[in-house]
């Protein structure tokens, strides 16, 4: 449409089309706000119960005390503690792992060959497979079967490992993709190796991406009960793990096996080991949003 | 196909040798210094370019180019765009080869050297042969460490300061920068990044600087010290520039090569040379009726 001849027929048109734009889009917003007032009254009712139940059993003991029989002295230290265990194995194996599958994918797997595509999608896909899936897998091959490590730290860090890889994988892919590629040309002009350009140019552009996806994979992990329970994970421990070998529990299988308890006690315990868990994956989204607007690279 | 095989050093006339640079451009490899060979009998000229062809795939983007690029000149490359100035340009620092699908035939020959030959190492090409690009693509670190990241991969651990400084001071930037060396080279303006760019690129004591279209990001002042550097710097430097400013061929270049696409029987666009000359007589005299169609149009 021409700014400087308009047609005398479109400017007299105009006002009526722009009446019935203005209800449909009216219609729309209402819509959309009516969807976001739905799924913040969801998490707000529920927070609501969390808080309500829990906070009266809120309290150090939840990381001073271990599990008991009574209510009343009853803790999480071991949860909490295992927890920390899993979530270390957890941490140590998916991020180099997943790291180094996506430089490998980005920067060195030949993009035009379909092997290549063919292993991107299957990493998509895995990514969308339920976690209780990585539990079957986890009994068969690794608590048990050939691998037959039984229900120990080393095992849960594994499976998390696994479920969470392609979350890493996808993120860090992303986030290498994200450095221009005038970077890399620049680099290499330089008589920078690709190996160097990888190094000292594309990774440390790419942390902050990276480190933010590691965080959100981590908060995956962390409140992951399924695979774990399938494996073999006890839910009543009355001790700390002291290496990759011990027997544990975490905090989603603590809180599974509470909420299952008739005593009132219990209920609110559980409630309060929620607390405790959304306080922990606040704390890690903090991080990584806090990473993200501080590194975050604008081109 | 030109002379793929390995360059015969014994022949390599003594007198010559000793008028020439030396040049190691492999790596593993043991070699005497490389010298002159073959046909680039004339020390002055640095590139002789001879048959060469670049295909993106199955598609033929430049053919049957012959060039030679003088030393401690500025050439121009000029012409329509697409018609592969800027593959051409690549051709020097192998720098196509990083193109998935590229492949060059023909010979380059730096300093007699065919740079497609079998034991040259394209890494160790462009450290010799620098390149600009056309926007400034500063990396996302120090000032200090942009300029220090060439000798830093070539291994360079020590006396990095005095590279730097001397490397912003040839680029005409120390004055405006030696005080924020720390800052981000990003939060530099257009025309500082693209003369931190020229910084870097000396800071690894190249032979020759590549410039791809490097003032056409730029306004007019920028543009302008841009060009006062290069006349600067072509008394220690060979320099290729590609441009799409006319203007800017003719106030700063010694050489001007004027390239056009032709369209072949097949219905495809393939980029050739149509003529090399001195500017002064490309921008007055042409001998191509293209050419000169090319310049008056663009000179209006
Ligand atoms: N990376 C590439 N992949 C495929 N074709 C390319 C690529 N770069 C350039 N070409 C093609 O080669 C031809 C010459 O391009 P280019 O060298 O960029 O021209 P100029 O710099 O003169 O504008 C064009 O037809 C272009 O489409
Ligand atoms: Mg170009």
């Amino acid at each position: 449409m021409s700014l400087l001849a308009p047609d005398v027929d479109s400017v007299v048109r105009l006002p009526q089309q722009s009446v019935r734009r203005r209800v449909s889009d009216r219609a729309f917003l209402i819509v959309l706000v009516i969807s976001f007032g739905l799924a913040l009254a969801g998490l707000v009712a529920l927070l609501w119960y969390v808080f309500d139940t829990g906070l009266p059993a809120f309290g150090p003991r939840l990381w001073r005390r271990f599990p008991s029989l009574n209510p009343a002295i009853s803790g999480a230290r071991s949860a909490v503690f295992g927890t920390l265990w899993v979530l270390a194995v957890t941490a140590s194996l998916a991020v180099p792992i997943g790291i180094g599958a996506a430089v490998y994918l980005e920067e060195f797997a030949p993009a035009d060959k379909w092997y290549t595509r063919w292993i991107a999608l299957n990493i998509q896909n895995l990514a969308g497979v339920p976690s209780i899936v990585y539990g079957i897998f986890g009994l068969a091959f690794i608590a048990r079967g050939p691998i037959d490590l039984g229900p120990v730290v080393l095992t849960g860090g594994i499976i998390l490992a696994l479920l969470v890889l392609p979350i890493v994988i996808i993120a860090s892919r992303e986030a290498i993709r994200a450095v221009p590629e005038s970077i890399r040309h620049g680099s290499f002009a330089l008589g920078a190796t690709r190996l160097q350009t990888v190094r000292r140019q594309v990774l440390p552009a790419a942390v902050p991406g990276i480190a933010t996806g590691v965080i959100l994979a981590l908060s995956r992990a962390i409140g992951e009960a399924a695979p774990l329970i399938m494996i073999g994970a006890f839910t009543y421990v009355p001790f700390n793990p002291t290496g990759l070998d011990s027997k544990f529990t975490v905090l989603p299988i603590q809180i599974f096996d509470w909420i299952g308890r008739p005593q009132e006690g219990f209920t609110q315990l559980a409630a309060a080991a929620c607390i405790l868990l959304l306080a922990i994956l606040l704390a890690m989204n903090a991080i990584a949003i806090w990473l993200r607007n501080r590194y975050q690279q604008r081109w | 196909m030109v002379n793929r095989e390995t360059p015969d050093l014994m022949e390599a006339d003594a007198t010559r040798s000793l008028r020439t640079p030396v040049i190691v451009l492999t790596r593993g490899v043991e070699t005497e210094a490389l010298s002159n060979v073959g046909e680039a009998d004339d020390p002055q000229t640095v590139f002789s370019v001879r048959g060469l062809d670049v295909h993106y795939g199955p598609t033929i983007a430049v053919a049957g180019i012959d060039l030679d690029i003088p030393a401690r000149q500025i050439t121009a490359l000029i012409g329509p765009s697409g018609c592969g100035k800027s593959t051409f340009l690549r051709c020097f620092n192998r720098t196509n080869d990083l193109i998935p699908g590229a492949k060059v035939s023909g010979s380059v020959l730096y300093h007699g050297l065919d740079l497609y030959g079998p034991q040259i190492d394209p890494v160790e090409v462009r450290r010799r042969i620098g390149m600009v690009f056309q926007k400034p693509n500063p990396f996302p670190k120090s000032i200090y460490d942009n300029v220090a990241f060439g000798p830093r991969v070539n291994g360079q651990r020590k006396g990095l300061d005095e590279v730097v400084e001397h490397a912003l001071t040839r680029a005409a930037l120390w004055d405006e920068v030696k005080d924020k060396l720390k800052k981000s080279g990003l939060a530099l303006s257009g025309g500082q990044q693209q003369r931190l760019c020229i910084a870097r690129a000396l800071a690894v004591n190249p032979d020759v600087v590549l410039m791809d279209e490097p003032c056409s990001a730029l306004d007019p002042i920028a543009t302008s010290r841009i060009e006062d550097l290069m006349v600067e710097l072509k008394r220690d430097y060979t320099i290729v520039i590609v441009t799409h400013n006319m203007q800017q061929a003719a106030r700063v270049s010694d050489g001007t090569a004027f390239f056009t696409a032709e369209v072949r029987d097949s219905g495809d666009r393939v980029g050739v040379l149509v003529e090399y000359d001195q500017t002064e007589t490309i921008f007055t005299a042409p001998s191509d009726s293209r050419t000169e169609g090319y310049i008056t149009g663009r000179f209006g």
